[in-house]
């Protein structure tokens, strides 16, 4: 759906509801639209109260409308949440429809959701930072919840009686002798609702499809294999495209020789500047032209390695060049440090690593009578229309942007130069063109979780209370960079620098690399002091939500008794995006270093919408951060990865994952949080601090024994 | 240029191609059958696995001249019109997040039932290792597996389309 320019069409609303509190500038014809796509019926928009939505990478901003998603219920009562989110295997096609269910009062599978095509879908900044569950479903609910009323005004109304004795059930309004399913109550009508004020989605005791451990949406199509990703669009016509790459991760082109290329039959050699790219009838002569072409770059000289890069990184963010923001300052530091019983103070390195979806990035182009259709995977189909419409001199209402259900992300997809790859070999060829991403290409030409420096001083007093805290962060991230732990005097500052490496969003952004240090600085004062660590923790938290996760880990693992006397605890805890983790890690010693044995992992994000896919979220999160916590890490020097492959590249495998124990915290009190990042940050300073116990532990990720 | 002839799910295709082509690329982009995915290209992540000869293979590195006249079953060739027992297993156990490595799971779990309808979780983690989820979603599939085995067992045979 276009963003709504300054065009002042007043929105047919629901004569029988209370006025909105907001008035939307959206055009009308955008409603049309969906009519004309999904017939007459009732169409409700839902906006976010007062507030614009998260800041995500640059683009135009959506500042003149914030209508955030809306609901149609067609003739024949079928029901369809439209939302700019997408799924990225987060499970959100089946917990947003949950929400929708049941405002609805009908079941799940009366329920669909259009996701994440820019012509039918409201504007949203993107799918990241664990935000689809606490403001995704909250405004499909309230719509579906407007529907729901809209409806009973209206049968209220046909039926002449009094609206109070009517009730909704099954997919019906019931009541007084009457009853009439959602479509025949608005049959041959097109109306529009905006969400009144006050609407608010019900209370979880009113929940009978959310909270419950619905199975995902059209799982059949994935076990078969029917699902088209990005990769399995195929287009009428459709030609094959790929992109011809420097060596390494960098270089500009100087010199081509493609006339080995020119002589294949049906291939097409693109050149526009510093791009090139061919064309073929199938993927397999795209490639074969791809390797026969000759090119030259010019590769810079004195470019960073992976030794030389913290170096780097520190220098470069704390003279001139750093914009890092204004540091968290309480208290007096010095003069705390001045009375310390004791200090420690610690320096540790994060490496870049890389996202490795499964999927690759890939992009279908079709361009018709100058208007572009773009399918692809990215988290941000809004971000990646505002990029084609740059990249191509052309209006944003011109370009469309489709994301097909994703072969996932973590953060790696926020950014389309595939899809305007695809989109220029298209332009070149005058048909539908697809490109994948080889997988060198994934880790050449993506981007990574940013590498950081990150230093820690602590001082203690006499009592064994820490009295300063000083954390600064070079590069890798501000996210979760506070500490969650009472102390009076404090510093922390996040230095932002200059990446030699293309860096990115990551699953929880820098909170892993901020929780990591944090945790092991804890673990370490802990242990200088000779205290217990779990209790050492509370003595330092009055925040009950921490200390109900941190107690439920250590109490489900056994905290402070390992199972078996060989083997060694550790455990950490952390919050990010408003839910709580604590994770246990037990380890037994290896040949050359240790084995993660069990991993307990108690989590609280208020109260679970579905469990069943919750605990998925938190299994998988806790295992994409064994990855980052055992061997994840990029290897580069010269302008070249040194591991670029998925042989060189190690992610997490069958025999690398432990017994993992998740311990959910249902809160039905409180507001749902997102859940798929926060269970991923302290897997590594658990298994680190645990790994304390065999011998010296580097300070640096991946966790290793010196 | 040659023709290869491939026997894929029962039926009989004339390729042209050369003998280092990538039967992954000939099954998703010549002959549609797009549910063996392309993960990595270097036969690491096991996104991309089919039977040859009833053997778990990467199809996108066997190349056209190794798997010519072998018997080849992809993902499309399970179950006929119901769902394979470890299909069903794996639905059942929602082993999956994102679904991009499941049906590549799904194969190289048909290949294992074969050889060890009886497989210990070590087993399985051994077997299945050539497999990546990036997700995450391990335990599942190993509860899959597991589920799957079980069924299989008592229903003798799953169907395999030829």
């Amino acid at each position: 759906m276009n963003r709504p320019v300054d065009i002042e069409v007043e929105v047919e609303r629901y004569e029988l509801i209370e006025p909105a509190r907001y008035r939307f500038e959206v055009e009308r014809r955008e409603f049309m639209r969906i009519f004309a796509v999904m017939g007459a019926g009732v169409l409700v928009l839902a906006s976010v109260p007062g507030s614009a939505q998260e800041s995500g990478r640059t683009g135009q901003q959506s500042a003149s409308s914030d209508v955030s998603a809306w609901v149609h219920i067609d003739e024949r009562g079928r029901i369809t949440g439209y939302t700019g989110k997408t799924e990225i295997g987060q499970n959100i096609r089946t917990s947003l429809a949950q929400a929708i269910a049941d405002e609805l009062r009908v079941p799940l599978n009366r329920v669909s959701l259009v996701m994440a095509d820019t012509d039918l879908v409201p504007f949203d900044q993107g799918t990241f930072g664990s935000q689809s569950t606490p403001r995704m479903a909250p405004q499909l609910a309230r719509a579906a919840a407007a529907a729901r009323e809209m409806l009973l005004d209206r049968a209220a109304a046909q039926w002449n009686v009094d609206r109070a004795t009517l009730g909704v059930k099954d997919g019906q309004i019931v009541g007084q002798g009457h009853s009439a399913g959602f479509g025949e109550i608005t049959k041959g009508q097109k109306l529009v609702g905006a969400v009144p004020a006050g609407v608010s989605p019900s209370p979880v005791a009113q929940w009978t499809s959310r909270g419950t451990a619905e199975k995902k949406v059209a799982g059949v199509d994935f076990v078969t294999g029917r699902h088209r990703f990005t990769p399995d669009i195929t287009r009428p016509g459709m030609l094959y495209g790929a992109i011809i790459r420097p060596a390494g991760y960098t270089g500009t082109l100087t010199s081509m020789d493609d006339g080995a290329a020119r002589a294949l039959k049906g291939v097409t050699i693109v050149r526009d500047g510093t791009f090139a790219g061919v064309v073929a009838p199938t993927e397999r002569l795209a490639r074969r032209a791809v390797t026969s072409i000759k090119a030259e770059w010019s590769v810079p000289s004195d470019l960073a390695s992976s030794q030389t890069v913290y170096e780097q990184l520190k220098k470069a963010g704390s003279t001139g060049g750093g914009r890092g923001g204004a540091p968290t300052m309480a208290g007096d530091i010095p003069a705390a440090r001045a009375a310390a019983a004791r200090t420690l103070d610690a320096s540790y390195r994060i490496p870049y690593i890389a996202h490795v979806p499964l999927e690759p990035r890939s992009a279908v182009a079709e361009w018709n009578d100058g208007k572009l259709t773009v399918w692809t995977g990215t988290q941000r189909p809004f971000g990646v229309r505002t990029e084609l419409a740059e990249a191509f001199r052309i209006p944003e209402t011109q370009v469309r942007v489709i994301v097909p259900d994703t072969g996932s992300a973590y953060g790696g997809k926020h950014t389309g130069e595939f899809a305007v790859e695809a989109a220029r070999l298209a332009k070149a060829v005058s048909k539908p063109v697809k490109l994948v991403w080889t997988r060198a290409e994934e880790f050449g030409f993506g981007y990574f979780r940013p590498a950081g420096v990150i230093e820690v001083k602590a001082a203690v007093n006499g009592t064994g209370r820490i009295t300063a805290w000083e954390f600064d962060n070079w590069n890798s991230g501000p996210s979760a960079i506070q500490t969650p732990y009472d102390v009076a005097n404090r510093r922390i500052q996040f230095h932002q620098s200059e990446s030699p490496l293309r860096q990115g969003s990551y699953r929880g952004l820098a909170a892993t690399a901020n929780h990591y240090v944090r945790e092991m600085h804890m673990d370490a004062i802990a242990r200088a002091l000779g205290v217990d660590a779990v209790e050492f923790r509370l003595t330092h938290l009055t925040d009950e939500r921490m200390r109900n996760v941190l107690t439920a880990a250590a109490q489900r693992v056994g905290w402070p008794k390992t199972s078996s006397p060989d083997r060694a605890l550790g455990i950490a805890c952390g919050t990010e995006k408003g839910s709580y983790i604590a994770t246990a890690a037990e380890l037994s010693r290896a040949d050359k270093g240790f084995k993660v044995e069990r991993l307990v992992v108690a989590f609280e994000c208020g109260a679970i919408v579905n469990p069943d896919g919750l605990k998925n979220q938190v299994e998988g999160s806790v295992v994409q951060g064994l990855g980052g916590a055992l061997f994840e890490a990029i290897e580069f020097a010269g302008g070249k990865l040194a591991n670029g492959t998925m042989a060189q590249y190690r992610v997490p495998r069958f025999k690398d994952v432990p017994v993992i124990d998740v311990v959910l915290l249902d809160r039905r009190d409180l507001p749902s949080a997102g859940a798929g990042e926060t269970p991923i940050v302290c897997v590594a300073p658990a298994i680190g601090s645990a790994a304390r116990s065999f011998g010296t532990v580097a300070t640096e990720l991946p966790v290793k024994l010196l | 240029m040659s023709t290869y002839t491939l026997r894929i799910n029962g039926q009989t295709h004339q390729i042209e191609g050369e003998p280092n082509d990538s039967l992954l690329s000939v099954l998703r982009y010549e002959l549609d059958l797009i549910g063996s995915k392309f993960g990595c290209g270097e036969g690491a992540c096991g996104a991309c696995t089919v039977l040859v000869d009833n053997q778990a293979m990467r199809s996108c590195v066997a190349r056209l001249s190794a798997v010519a006249g072998k018997t080849i079953v992809t993902i499309e060739g399970l179950g006929g019109n119901q769902l394979h027992p470890v299909q069903q297993a794996f639905l059942d156990a929602e082993a999956f997040q994102c679904g991009y490595c499941t049906p590549g799971m799904v194969m190289a779990t048909v290949s294992l039932l074969r050889t060890n309808p009886t497989p210990s979780e070590a087993d399985i983690a051994r077997i299945m290792d050539r497999n990546v989820c990036r997700c995450g979603t391990y335990p599942r599939i190993v509860r899959a597996v597991k589920m799957a085995a079980e069924r299989t067992r008592n229903t003798e045979g799953a169907e395999v389309r030829r």
